[in-house]
């Protein structure tokens, strides 16, 4: 009887320790050039002091899935910890002759289109591993687009919470209100990701979404 | 509405076709077939008009498995995919009707999906309350 109370204690106590230690896993994903890998170096920057990944103007930077463990991040006093996982940005079509308008040779064109089909492959399969994702939008583009509403509903059949970013506030074609009107039923959050600006709501919706994750 | 001379590969598109496929054609279908079904239709120079629309699921394989494609497939390079549905701000009563007659007939028949080759259709844009299809020279 002794020896069964002691082990239940034991078993508690570690598994107390495990939970305290579980990291929230945090899933980047939307459209390419949306500004993903800019937000997960933006909050990877401020509480680790170092970057997730390289950024560029030429679509399909990040062509392979990245990610970095135990990034803590400190709130208002709350803390919570989260392995944050950048994804290549889904796309329904890549063609090699686009990176040309941003002369990039042909041959490192080629490359870059075939490394991207597979990062748009591996994005998809690491969706399942979610526990909470940002949906980084470009709030100076067409929010109706498919592969945005594909995501999303993705997600919200995985029973997996979401919250969507409207990035790039700082350019003057930004519209956050189109995406508002295009999810109604979700929370949208606008923020500059290369500014850092409006990131306190994001981290105060990042803290409120996390908290659904069982 | 044809215009059709199909060319051996994607990359000398001599016309295209535009074909209606209703929703009872693959209604019965596993997800590998219906897939398998639709990408047979866009490779072979077709825009394809789909009565209902697939599982989230079947959206993303269906990427997938355009994505994986392209490079093993002549001058494919990729699709290009809209759906057309309720915006979601029907309201409670307008919801709850869609959702029993679709689980009556198995699918979201008031929805309708676009799916066309990217070497044919350049691009579909969309906003609530219009869609253009813009095709490449």
């Amino acid at each position: 009887m002794v020896i069964k109370i002691f082990k239940n204690f034991i078993k508690r106590m570690f598994s107390n320790i495990f939970k305290n230690n579980k990291q929230i896993k945090l899933g980047f994903y939307g459209p390419p050039n949306a500004g993903k890998t800019s937000l997960a170096n933006r909050i990877c920057k401020d509480f680790t002091g170092e970057e997730l990944g390289s950024v560029s103007n030429v679509p399909h930077e990040t062509r392979n899935v990245q990610f970095k463990e135990k990034v803590e991040i400190d709130f208002k006093g709350k803390k919570m910890v989260f392995k944050m996982v950048d994804t290549p940005g889904i796309a329904t079509k890549i063609d090699y002759e686009e990176f040309l308008k941003y002369k990039v040779k042909k041959k490192d064109a080629k490359k870059r289109a075939k490394e991207a089909t597979q990062g748009v492959i591996e994005s998809i399969k690491w969706l399942d591993d979610m526990n909470v994702v940002v949906v980084v939008l470009d709030s100076t583009e067409n929010p109706y687009n498919q592969v945005n509403i594909t995501i999303i509903g993705n997600l919200v059949a995985r029973k997996i919470p979401v919250l969507i970013v409207a990035n790039k506030i700082d350019k003057k074609k930004s519209n956050i209100k189109k995406i508002e009107a295009a999810f109604p039923e979700y929370d949208v959050v606008g923020i500059s990701a290369k500014f850092g600006k409006n990131l306190e709501e994001f981290y105060e919706s990042i803290f409120k979404i996390s908290k659904k994750v069982k | 509405m044809t215009n059709k001379k199909r060319g051996g590969s994607l990359g000398r598109i001599k016309g295209f076709a535009i074909q209606f496929l209703p929703y009872s054609e693959i209604k019965d279908l596993d997800s590998n077939r219906r897939i398998k079904k639709i990408l047979g239709v866009v490779l072979g120079n077709n825009i394809l008009i789909l009565q209902g629309r697939l599982y989230p699921e079947e959206e993303t394989r269906l990427i997938g498995d355009t994505m994986a494609m392209i490079g093993h497939v002549k001058h494919f390079k990729g699709i290009e995919l809209a759906v057309i549905s309720g915006n979601g701000q029907e309201g409670f009563i307008e919801n709850l009707k869609r959702g029993i007659v679709n689980v009556l007939s198995g699918g979201d028949l008031g929805a309708i999906t676009i799916i066309g080759p990217a070497t044919i259709v350049k691009e579909i844009k969309k906003n609530p309350k219009k869609i253009e299809l813009l095709l490449n020279k």
